[in-house]
């Protein structure tokens, strides 16, 4: 069990700790934190997986910027302490574990049966930011163009669900 | 090297902690957070992958799948802000005016 193999180990069980912490918490504001933490333990691993850029785009994007949508929500919400238990039956958490499990058992035994290891260690090009930007923008011009017009879709539908109601005649200046 | 079917089992993991928690819990706020952990789980497969097969693909899939992501909280939220103007609550069992 060499060094890469007890830092994943760690790694992992942060980050399924951190998973599960979310979906458990009773404050909001815990719930978000953990989150936070889930998902710098993914930057992690994807700069063990040889992504670097895509590392530091996941802290960017969803460290520093969802969650910090999420805590804003939260505050303009308020963190009045969250739902009792009697929103729903008792049993019904236990069986969403239970097929979660019974899910969870029927991947495992499909990924464990797979001998995948990377077919050549030293062929890997590498996750650094100058070649996945040139494979972005040679062969996947497309999909940043795509990915403009999803965020500008984004903004405008934001934009228009957040506007107060027109109640009285406004003079636009 | 760490094989890529413990990441893939990792990814598993935490797809379904991040299902089993939109389906139990009642809170909007929590429901929005656990289907981000869905799509990060699926960005670490991608990734795995994309480290197997020595293609970019993934990596460059992983990229637009966090602009959507980005894109789909903002939009989310943004509903979650106009219902809770509407009816001051955040449990989803509320959420109930377009009903017949």
């Amino acid at each position: 069990m060499d060094f890469a193999m007890i830092f994943f180990i760690l790694v992992g069980a942060l980050s399924v700790a951190t998973a599960v912490g979310v979906v458990t918490s009773r404050v909001a504001v815990h719930s978000a934190l953990f989150l936070l933490v889930h998902f710098a333990t993914l930057a992690i691993l994807y700069v063990t997986l040889n992504a670097q850029f895509l590392a530091a785009a996941q802290i960017i994007v969803y460290a520093g910027g969802i969650v910090i949508l999420i805590l804003f929500v939260i505050m303009l919400i308020g963190s009045a302490p969250l739902e009792t238990r009697a929103g729903y039956r008792s049993w019904v958490p236990y069986a969403g574990l239970a097929l979660g499990l019974l899910m969870l058992a029927g991947m495992a035994m499909t990924m464990l049966q797979m001998p995948l290891t990377p077919t050549d260690p030293n062929a890997n090009q590498g996750g650094a930011p100058i070649l996945l930007g040139v494979q972005i923008y040679s062969q996947n011009i497309l999909l940043v163009e795509l990915a403009a017009v999803l965020l500008l879709v984004a903004l405008l539908g934001a934009l228009l669900l957040a506007r107060q109601p027109k109640t009285e005649e406004t003079t636009i200046s | 090297m760490v094989p890529t079917s413990y990441y893939l089992i990792l990814s598993a993991i935490i797809f379904i902690i991040g299902a089993v928690g939109v389906l139990s819990r009642r809170n909007a706020l929590i429901i929005i957070m656990c289907v981000e952990m869905m799509l990060n789980s699926v960005n670490l497969t991608l990734i795995a992958f994309a480290r197997q097969w020595d293609n970019l693909n993934g990596q460059v899939f992983v990229f637009m799948v966090m602009a959507v992501a980005a894109a789909e909280v903002a939009v989310g939220l943004a509903i979650l802000i106009a219902h809770f103007n509407l009816s001051k609550t955040t449990n989803i069992d509320d959420v109930n005016v377009m009903k017949w």
